[in-house]
C-alpha cells in the first residue's frame, strides 16, 4: 500500500534508503586514504579556478623541496581535460608527474585518482600532489582520499570568489592567494577584503599570499606542508600506539 | 556539470535497488540536497531528465528536498547566524556545519509486481 503519496495503490512499495548518492566515490576514496596511509603519503588535492596558478605552484614547490633535498620524494597526479601540458610542465621542473586525462568530464573522483596510481611511482613518495581540474564547482564535491584540500585562488579573480563558491572554499584546508606581484597594477583588489570573505565561508580560514615571481609565501608555503606532514605522522603514531 | 556525473551515480544505486527487490518501475525518487553541497537542482533536474528516458526511472518524479545550511558553535552556544563569520561570536570556536552539505537518496518508491 502506498503511503508515500497517498495514492492507495497497492503496488507501489516505498523504500527508504538514506545513503549518499556518491558512496561508490567516497569507497573509492577510503581506498585511496588506506593506502596513502599505509605508505606515509601525504596527499594533497590542489584545486582552483582555471590559470589560478596551480601548475605554478608546484613547479615552484618542486624548486623549494629540491633546494631542501626533498625533490625526489614529491610526486604529481595532474588531472587535465585533454592534454599532458601541466603534466609536462611539472616534469620539467624536475618532478614525477602524471597526467589524468578526464576528457569531458570536469573534476576528478576518486576511481581516476585510483586508475593514475597505477602508472605513478607514488609509494616512495612523501608528498603526492592531485592537481585537480581547474574549476571551482564541481572538483570540491568529490573526495579522492586526500588528507588536505588546498585552493588556489589569484588576485585577479576578484575579491567576491570564496562568497561565490562557498562549497569549494569550505572544505579549504588551506587558500594559496597567488599572483600577489600583480597587487600594485590592481588598487582595487584587497587582500583583507579577500580574507574577511573566506572567513565567512571557511570556518578555520587559513590563507597564505602567494606569487612565485617574487617567491613571496613560498617558504611559508612548504613551512604548512612540513606541518601537515608531522601532524599526520603524529596522528597515525598515536593511533598505532592506542592500538 | 557535475549533476551529470551524479545522476549516473544515483541511475546505478536506483537500477540495483530496484532489480533486488523485483520492481518493474519506479514513481517517485527522493533525493536531499544541501544548500551547499556543490548541486545545482536544476541542473540536476535537466541532467535527470534526460537520463531517465528507456529506463526504469522513465515515468517516475523526481522529489528534491533542499536543506538549508546550518551552522552551531561546537561548544553549545547556538546557531551561528546567517551572513556572520563562521566562528562563534560567544567563545571564538570555528563553526561546525550541522546540515547542508547532504547529497542523499532518502527515498524509492518502487512499482512492484
Amino acid at each position: 500500500m502506498c503511503d508515500a503519496c497517498g495514492c492507495g495503490d497497492s503496488n507501489v512499495m516505498p523504500v527508504a534508503l538514506s545513503e549518499r548518492v556518491l558512496a561508490v566515490n567516497d569507497r573509492s576514496a577510503r581506498h585511496n586514504r588506506e593506502h596513502f596511509h599505509d605508505h606515509g603519503v601525504i596527499a594533497v588535492n590542489l584545486m582552483g579556478g582555471p590559470g589560478a596558478g596551480k601548475t605554478a605552484i608546484l613547479e615552484a614547490s618542486a624548486q623549494a623541496l629540491a633546494a631542501l633535498g626533498e625533490a625526489a620524494k614529491v610526486g604529481v597526479l595532474a588531472g587535465d581535460l585533454a592534454t599532458d601540458h601541466d603534466a609536462a610542465r611539472v616534469r620539467a621542473a624536475g618532478i614525477l608527474a602524471e597526467s589524468i586525462t578526464t576528457g569531458s568530464a570536469c573534476h576528478l573522483d576518486a576511481e581516476m585518482v585510483h586508475r593514475g596510481l597505477h602508472r605513478l611511482a607514488w609509494r616512495t613518495l612523501d608528498y603526492l600532489f592531485i592537481e585537480n581540474v581547474g574549476n571551482l564547482v564541481c572538483p570540491a564535491v568529490y573526495d579522492l582520499g586526500q588528507d588536505a584540500n588546498v585552493v588556489a585562488l589569484s588576485v585577479t579573480e576578484g575579491e567576491d570568489k570564496p562568497l561565490k563558491y562557498p562549497t569549494m572554499f569550505r572544505k579549504a584546508d588551506l587558500v594559496l592567494l597567488t599572483k600577489t606581484d600583480l597587487l600594485p597594477q590592481l588598487p582595487e583588489i584587497d587582500v583583507d577584503r579577500i580574507a574577511a570573505n573566506l572567513s565567512m565561508v571557511m570556518p578555520k580560514p587559513a590563507m597564505i599570499t602567494m606569487s612565485v615571481r617574487t617567491g613571496e609565501g613560498i617558504d611559508q608555503w612548504i613551512q604548512w606542508l612540513h606541518g601537515l606532514k608531522h601532524s599526520r605522522a603524529t596522528m597515525r603514531g598515536s593511533i598505532v600506539g592506542a592500538v | 556539470m557535475h549533476e551529470y556525473s551524479i545522476v549516473q551515480a544515483l541511475f546505478d544505486r536506483i537500477q540495483d535497488a530496484a532489480r533486488e527487490r523485483g520492481a518493474v518501475a519506479v514513481r517517485r525518487v527522493k533525493l536531499r540536497i544541501g544548500e551547499i553541497a556543490g548541486v545545482d537542482v536544476g541542473l540536476l533536474q535537466t541532467a535527470y531528465d534526460l537520463f531517465r528516458v528507456h529506463t526504469i526511472c522513465e515515468g517516475a518524479w523526481l522529489d528534491v528536498e533542499q536543506v538549508p545550511a546550518r551552522w552551531t558553535c561546537p561548544g553549545g552556544h547556538g546557531d551561528i547566524a546567517r551572513g556572520q563569520a563562521l566562528v562563534c561570536p560567544a567563545c571564538a570556536r570555528p563553526a561546525r556545519l550541522e546540515a547542508g552539505d547532504e547529497i542523499v537518496l532518502e527515498q524509492l518508491d518502487l512499482e512492484v509486481p
